[in-house]
């Protein structure tokens, strides 16, 4: 088993790649960086792959394979080292991450051959893909919350990719803060964790954890709470309300970034944490409840906003955004292995949609505004075609990947009971009212962007396919689109649902009559709602259709009448806005005025100077005793003389100075 | 009040009062002699405790030898009455309280540690002259050779030091 | 007999004495011979605590003060001479060279 013995070597060929680009790479020109970039992913992703099908080998009692590298924090009774963990789910998060990755990898070859800084992009490409494996093999939570610092360190990087523009900077920033205030969550989590339980290792927590029952720790107890904090850190990186303010800001980097980071791999890290706690979080039904319905109102908050937007990655960001509300959904009914499916799904197709719109905005010489593009479908032939599937795929059309993914959500969302009894139905509505909005604003996106009229000047703008090494990626993802589905399929006639099963051994479900009465229920009702998902995906296309291509006109009548929603929308309900006043200037008031006035130089200096100019002062003063003068001398003698006598009889000299009072 | 005690105040009157007329004389030759008359009275205090030989040595080498050594030089340099500069600042009213507290401080410390110090018993019946030498000849021989050095060093330094400049 | 407090109160009052002849006086002979009486005032000590001790020691001291006393005495007047020739005055506020 020599890849599952050395595990190390996945994330490790990243990371090397990422130091010799960093170190050596200003000089080489592209084809050596590319070779070291790219290959080393490569490599890394066979490696993966060798290492999944040496998995598939292993008896079941070895399944979670843990290997410890080495210690890195040994204090008392708590180890926390550098272990990497194998079991189903990190097969599957191992090969969206380095898969995606690699496809991604590739298409940069091409997108960003003119740029200056090639070499750059690609050691903190590797670099993120080094933090992303780490974080999904990980075997504690200390090293996962390395990687997960590694990512978002590696996003800011990357979003500020061109930092000499303010706006690309301030977005980095944007992110990284963003970011750490849900950090701040999740360590505190860990800390709670680690507290109740004295290990953070997966296997031994989990292990304890298992045998509380669901109620154990109470409504609010110690595991709602860690699990909150964990969810918190989680809606920090995965940009679920209120911390996702900073998805939007960062399609500042380039596209290749916001289709790997922000799309496939970087912002699903949360739904992994939240999946793979999933025995903590089976215990304490009110974090559940939380995670189920902040998730359906990002996704349903999300699409609307995205309804709106007319630059072509901003609608992306805000889809990305209401896919992931709906995984949060998923894993808060409990719907774990629905929700890392519609992972792997929007994985795949989230991506192809982002590069396409990379392709889009390489064919348009750098534009990226919907309302100067239009009737590129003639120009751009496969650009189009792959851009059509990944619609297809994320509206939810059957038989594409996204249409399984969320009609399993769907359905578990539906037979939700967590909350009341009929919970879980007012969480189906908003999620179908959602993937009505998304099927709109996708196919939206798709009328606007390739039929209609030109809204572009001719001569200005040479639109051009793009070269084979974007394209192929693109053909690539879209197979996967079309077919990554099909592992659920046949749940639909009585068959069972491969990609559940496979994960079954990782979300055990607490006692076994309540899955069976649970399946027996779900199979009579998957099929009616599959039927109504693809009824309202089908009715958001075509309202779509009419608005954008039957009657162009009708959008700006309808955001004239409607002008007080269309601009609150366009303005995202004006959140930015609000953080800005409400937590940004009290912080930068307080910083300023208290922190740097106050403190800093009123009393760190003042202290500082202070004793300076003391220390001056009383030098001032002792430099008069030197005065040159010997009757001053001879005074001086006898004070001394005074002192002594004073310090040697001092027992004598207290009843002297008493009386003297 | 026993003759010893008059004897007493009287010699103390004395060597206060001189060395008042020490300080208030303006004229240094007067200081001089002022201070003869306090070293004469001290050394009838002596008598009055019966250090006879000390007593001797006081009026033969401080009255005999130093103060005519002050006098000698005080006429050598011609010394007149002293100018009144005040260039000090902390030798005026300031000096005089430190001097009164220093002399307050002395004075109360040792006079109220009575417990370790009685009241002098007979005099004159032990400090004999045959006594003492033989403690400086046995006991303290080799501090008294060193002062006999230490003289002699004295001599040397003050001829070399008060030698009148060679003429070239 | 006479106490010996007395006579340290009279060795203290004539130091303090000296010590104000030390302070007050300007003519460096005379600062010279404050310094004489503080020496005798100390002898007077000296002497009353042997006596009530009855062991001769603070006289065999006393002997040593003197012959010191007598040695720094010539030394130091020598070095008065070599003064007043330099500065023309015996006026010890005159000597000050370290003054700024």
């Amino acid at each position: 088993m020599p890849i599952l013995e050395h595990l190390w070597i996945i994330p490790l060929l990243p990371l090397l790649g990422a130091t010799v680009n960093g170190l050596f790479g200003r000089t080489w020109p592209n084809k050596i960086v590319n070779s070291v970039a790219v290959g080393a992913t490569g490599l890394s992703f066979l490696a993966a792959l060798e290492a999944v099908r040496e998995f598939f080998l292993l008896s079941p009692e070895q399944i979670p394979w843990v290997r410890q590298y080495f210690s890195w924090i040994e204090a008392g009774n708590f180890r926390a080292g550098f272990d990497l963990q194998v079991d189903q789910l990190t097969v599957v998060m191992l090969l969206v991450v380095t898969g995606v990755g690699w496809l991604i990898h590739i298409y940069s070859m091409g997108y960003m051959a003119h740029e200056g800084g090639y070499y750059r992009f690609f050691a903190y490409l590797n670099l993120f893909m080094f933090f992303m494996l780490i974080l999904v093999m990980a075997a504690n939570y200390v090293l996962l919350f390395v990687g997960w610092e590694g990512v978002g360190l590696a996003s800011y990087l990357l979003i500020g990719f061109y930092f000499l523009r303010k706006s690309a900077a301030d977005a980095g920033k944007k992110a990284f803060i963003v970011n750490r205030i849900g950090d701040f969550g999740f360590m505190l989590g860990m800390f709670l964790l680690f507290r109740t339980f004295g290990t953070l290792d997966f296997v031994k927590l989990f292990d304890t954890a298992t045998p509380l029952s669901a109620e154990a720790m109470g409504h609010l107890g110690t595991l709602t709470v860690a699990c909150l904090l964990l969810f918190m850190g989680a809606a920090g990186k995965s940009a679920q309300i209120p911390l996702y303010v900073w998805l939007p800001d960062a399609m500042e980097g380039p596209t290749p970034v916001s289709a790997l980071i922000h799309a496939a791999t970087m912002v699903t890290a949360g739904v992994y944490v939240v999946a793979r706690s999933h025995v903590l979080f089976m215990r304490a039904p009110t974090a559940m409840l939380v995670v189920a319905v902040v998730g359906c109102a990002t996704a349903l908050f999300a699409a609307t906003i995205g309804l709106v937007q007319t630059d072509i990655k901003k609608v992306l960001a805000y889809s990305t955004v209401s896919q992931l509300g709906y995984m949060f959904l998923a894993c808060g009914v409990g719907a774990f292995s629905a929700g890392i499916f519609h992972l792997m799904t929007h994985a795949f197709f989230k991506a192809l949609l982002f590069l396409a719109a990379g392709s889009v905005i390489h064919a348009m010489g750098g534009e990226q505004d919907l309302l100067h593009m239009g009737g590129l479908s003639k120009k751009i032939k496969w650009t189009f075609r792959t851009m059509f599937v990944g619609t297809l795929a994320i509206a939810g059309i059957p038989p594409l990947a996204g249409f399984f993914s969320k009609d399993s959500i769907l359905l578990s969302a539906y037979q939700s009971e967590n909350g009341g009894p009929n919970a879980g139905h007012i969480l189906y509505v908003a999620g179908l009212l959602t993937a009505l909005l998304t099927s709109f604003y996708m196919f939206r996106l798709i009328f606007l962007t390739f039929f209609g009229k030109e809204r572009y000047d001719e001569h200005h703008v040479h639109v051009h396919e793009s070269p084979k090494s974007m394209l192929v990626p693109l053909a690539i993802l879209a197979v996967l689109s079309i077919v990554g589905g099909w592992l659920a399929a046949p749940a639909f006639w009585g068959k069972p649902d491969y990609f559940a099963k496979f994960l079954e051994p990782v979300f055990a479900a607490p006692t076994g009559s309540e899955a069976g009465t649970a399946e027996a229920v779900a199979h009579a009702l998957e099929t009616p709602l599959a039927i109504v998902a693809v009824i309202i995906a089908t009715l958001g296309g075509l309202a779509a259709w009419w608005l954008y291509l039957k009657q162009p006109d009708k959008p700006d009548a309808l955001a004239k009448s409607f002008s007080g929603v269309y601009r609150t929308l366009l303005h995202k309900y004006y959140v930015d806005e609000f953080y800005n006043a409400a937590i940004v200037r009290p912080l930068l008031w307080l910083s300023t005025n208290v922190f740097w006035k106050t403190v800093d130089v009123s009393i760190i200096d003042g202290a500082v100077n202070g004793i300076a100019e003391g220390i001056t002062v009383v030098g001032d003063g002792t430099r008069r005793t030197q005065s040159g003068n010997t009757r001053s001398y001879a005074v001086w003698v006898v004070v001394g003389a005074i002192v002594i006598v004073a310090v040697i009889f001092w027992p004598h000299v207290r009843p002297v100075l008493g009386v003297a009072r | 009040m026993t003759a010893p005690l008059i004897i007493f105040f009287v010699l103390a009157t004395l060597a206060v009062g001189g060395a008042l007329s020490l300080i208030f004389q303006k004229h240094p030759i007067h200081s001089a002699l002022s201070l003869i008359v306090v070293m004469v009275a001290l050394a009838g205090l002596y008598l009055l405790m019966g250090a006879e030989f000390v007593a001797a040595v006081q009026i033969i080498v401080y009255g005999g030898a130093i103060m005519v050594l002050f006098v000698f030089v005080i006429m050598l340099l011609n010394a007149g009455i002293e100018e009144h500069t005040n260039f000090s600042k902390l030798a005026g009213f300031p000096g005089l309280l430190l001097a009164f507290a220093l002399t307050g401080f002395i004075a109360a410390t040792i006079a109220r540690s009575t417990d370790t110090v009685q009241a002098a018993s007979q005099p004159g019946n032990m400090a004999s002259t045959r006594d003492l030498s033989t403690m400086i000849f046995k006991d303290f021989v080799y501090p008294f050779e060193l002062t006999s050095f230490l003289i002699l060093v004295a001599v040397l330094g003050a001829i070399v030091l008060a030698q009148r400049e060679a003429k070239p | 007999m006479i106490p010996t407090n007395y006579y340290i109160v009279l060795s203290a009052i004539l130091f303090g004495l000296g010590v104000l002849a030390f302070i007050f006086k300007r003519n460096i002979i005379s600062i010279f011979m404050s310094i004489e009486l503080m020496l005798n005032a100390v002898n007077l000590a000296f002497v009353a605590f042997s006596q009530a001790m009855h062991k001769l020691d603070g006289q065999v001291f006393v002997l040593f003060v003197i012959v010191v006393a007598a040695a720094e005495a010539a030394v130091g007047l020598a070095i008065i001479i070599l003064t007043a020739r330099n500065r023309q005055s015996l006026n010890v506020e005159r000597v000050d060279l370290l003054k700024l």
